[in-house]
């Protein structure tokens, strides 16, 4: 019988062990804390190019992040990607002429929605649109648009 | 909790030195086999066989290594189902048994098993008190009773907290056998008890087998080969070979016998119907197609 | 030529009957779980003898291929001047994929063998027939007791294999190799989903263990009970569980890291 003692206080150790080692994936490991949804409100904002902005991309401002990208969808009339993005509930003194960027962190990092806070008294509400959006900045876009802009200037020179 | 019958019959009379038990009749057979059929693949391994067990009795089956004659134990447990034939233990047809049922007779049934077969991880006390625990609900003080009982029955009280382990081949099968009757059943099925046992351990062996099915009015079945042995203990003998019954009697008509196969067996012949020389071509020839 | 195609078929049906064999076998053993509930010391003492007896080999393990990871990856991610990436890329390899494979393997390895031998030792010595001839189903009180802690043990041994090797690539990136410790940590939690990785991960784990379980029991049960089949089988259950653990890996990455 002392045997059986020793086995369940081993047996214990291990799951609490175990347990543990979950735990500890889950809180310092993970972003399990941006999962808590402690009230918010729902922004939309049309695109008319995302690149490659993702479900659950962050939203920030000035730098701070104030929300996250809650779902993507794509407009039929006017087909454009439609954005719909959680706003944390602390943050509800958004004006409602805000502009939303698509913008990328680094040089090549991931994308990211930075809003501009407007001038205007009445704030947004769950469920308001952001009119004024500035879509992501397409690589090949710039590029052609450089190259013309270069065809230009030579045109222009050997005059 | 089942309270199997403890049958000790008025009427016979079993004797400690083997004779016939005195009145025993038809009705009292325990295990009814007939017709019994049963093949493994191609071979048929017993065919057509009939036999009788009488409660009370101690009845060996006897016969040439791979006969079948731990299928027949087998098949009388119910862990093998025969082709064709019945086998009727306490007048249910066993093959016919639901699952449930098979289990209940099961509990009745003692079986030791030519190595003992015991669990090697529990001492020699929870070993004999596995079946009481697993199968009734007795608090803990009756059944350390009940297994001091059973292990003093077999000379190894002195011997509950060793493990399967640290014991001889001998002690292995005494506590099997305290273990075969921990739930007091009504018959028990020895498969080669003596086999590879020394002298010593072969006589304390047929003492308790003798003891056990006499004092607890038990049914013993034996399946063996050692002619001396259980010529010495048995009530009755069947021989079986190549499937059939040759024989069947009490150990002194079998030495009448006037079947030769018999002879040769009962006797340790080395040469007789069945050959000393496996079949082959004359010597001579052999030699001479050497060169 | 024609033997060959017969030797062929043979054993195509023979796979096909083993698979079959080892489903009844689990079907059976599900019957069994009332019984083992309903005498917990049983489960208690296997969870001992598979999970407890294989941590150090996991915990060791999992430290190990943690540093090493750390060490590798460094070497990569400055070449991209990416080195504070070090803490995402080493937990994701190991949560998503390293944890739950490598642990399945040493677990096949060290208590998958074991099970089987013993499973197998206890056919061989009559000791599940003596069981029966009791009237006590050796399913119930042998065979899942096991099949139940290895399901529980291993998604609790992944999880300390993710978390130890996490640990000792903290150990040589920040510690030996001056990756800054606030970027490794932060840049981690940012990148690493815990729906998609620690969940889908757990997800994995609780696969393979089953699996894993799974053959190394029925490989007992189903050996010939001799010394020599006892051996066989016990070789075939590392084999065939490092074939399932690593098939199952990819069809279940498919599935849930596939479209991201």
């Amino acid at each position: 019988m002392q045997n059986k003692r020793a086995i369940e206080i081993w047996v214990g150790v291990f799951i609490v062990a175990g347990a543990a080692a979950l735990f500890m994936l889950a809180m310092k490991v993970s972003n399990i804390a941006t999962y808590s949804d402690d009230g918010g409100y729902n922004v939309t904002a049309q695109f008319s190019n995302i690149g490659g902005l993702k479900v659950r991309s962050p939203v920030s401002m000035a730098g701070v992040r104030v929300g996250r990208v809650a779902k993507i969808g794509f407009d039929m009339q006017t087909y454009e990607a439609v954005v719909t993005m959680r706003i944390d509930q602390q943050y509800d003194n958004l004006p409602k002429d805000t502009s939303a960027s698509i913008l990328t962190s680094g040089i090549l990092g991931e994308n990211y929605i930075g809003l501009e806070a407007g001038a205007k008294g009445v704030f947004l509400q769950d469920g308001d649109e952001i009119r004024i959006t500035q879509s992501a900045l397409i690589l090949e876009n710039l590029i052609g648009q450089f190259l013309v802009n270069q065809a230009q200037q030579n045109r222009g020179g050997s005059k | 909790m089942e309270q199997p019958e403890l049958q000790i019959q008025s009427g016979q009379s079993p004797a400690i030195e083997g004779n016939r038990a005195a009145g025993a009749d038809v009705e009292d057979v325990l295990v009814k086999i007939r017709g019994l059929h049963f093949a493994h693949g191609a071979r048929v391994i017993l065919d057509s066989v009939d036999i009788d067990i009488h409660r009370g009795e101690v009845t060996t089956i006897m016969g040439p290594s791979g006969t079948g004659k731990t299928t027949l134990l087998r098949l009388i447990g119910g862990q093998f189902l025969p082709d064709a034939g019945t086998v009727e233990v306490d007048g249910q047809n066993v093959p016919t048994l639901s699952r449930s049922d098979l289990y209940e007779l099961r509990k009745r049934m003692g079986m030791m098993f030519q190595t003992g077969a015991l669990f090697t991880d529990l001492s020699v006390f929870e070993n004999v008190a596995f079946p009481l625990r697993e199968h009734t609900g007795l608090p803990e003080n009756v059944i350390r009773d009940l297994v001091l009982i059973k292990l003093q029955a077999v000379g190894l009280r002195g011997a509950k907290s060793l493990m399967p382990a640290e014991l001889s081949g001998g002690m292995s099968r005494r506590v099997a056998l305290a273990r075969a009757i921990a739930l007091d059943p009504m018959m028990i099925m020895y498969d080669e008890p003596f086999t590879g046992q020394d002298p010593i351990t072969v006589g304390v062996i047929m003492q308790l087998i003798r003891r056990i099915n006499q004092y607890m009015g038990l049914t013993s079945i034996i399946v063996s080969h050692d002619v001396a042995e259980v010529s010495a203990i048995s009530d009755r003998i069947y021989l079986i070979a190549e499937g059939k019954v040759i024989e069947q009697g009490s150990p002194a008509e079998l030495l009448q016998s006037p079947s030769k196969w018999a002879q040769q067996f009962l006797q340790g012949k080395p040469d007789g119907p069945v050959p000393f020389h496996y079949p082959a071509i004359p010597f001579a020839d052999e030699l001479m197609a050497s060169e | 030529m024609l033997g060959w195609i017969q030797n062929l078929g043979r054993s195509g049906i023979s796979f096909f009957e083993q698979v079959g064999h080892a489903h009844m076998f689990m079907l059976q053993a599900l019957r069994g779980i009332p019984y083992c509930l309903r005498n917990p010391y049983l489960l208690t003492a296997q969870v001992y003898s598979v999970g407890v007896l294989s941590m150090p080999i996991i915990l060791i393990s999992g430290l190990t291929v943690g540093m090493v990871l750390g060490l590798q990856m460094y070497n990569t991610l400055t070449d991209f001047g990416a080195e504070e990436s070090l803490g995402p890329v080493v937990a994701l390899s190991l949560v998503r994929e390293l944890g739950p494979v490598l642990s399945a393997l040493l677990f096949s390895g060290r208590a998958g063998s074991a099970l089987t031998a013993e499973i197998g030792l206890m056919k061989a010595t009559e000791q599940l027939a003596g069981m029966e001839m009791m009237a006590v189903d050796p399913i119930k009180r042998v065979i899942v007791p096991r099949l139940l802690a290895g399901i529980v043990s291993l998604p609790l041994l992944v999880a300390m294999f993710s978390a130890v090797g996490i640990i000792g690539s903290y150990l040589v990136g920040v510690g030996l190799l001056g990756v800054d410790a606030g970027a490794f940590w932060s840049q981690m939690t940012a990148k690493v989903d815990f729906h998609d990785d620690i969940f889908n991960g757990f997800v994995k784990s609780l696969v393979f263990g089953v699996v894993a379980t799974w053959i190394a029991v029925f490989e007992g049960y189903d050996s010939v009970p001799t010394t020599a089949g006892v051996s066989r089988a016990t070789t075939r259950t590392v084999v065939h569980t490092a074939f399932a653990v690593l098939g199952l890996d990819f069809v279940l990455t498919a599935l849930m890291f596939g479209e991201v």
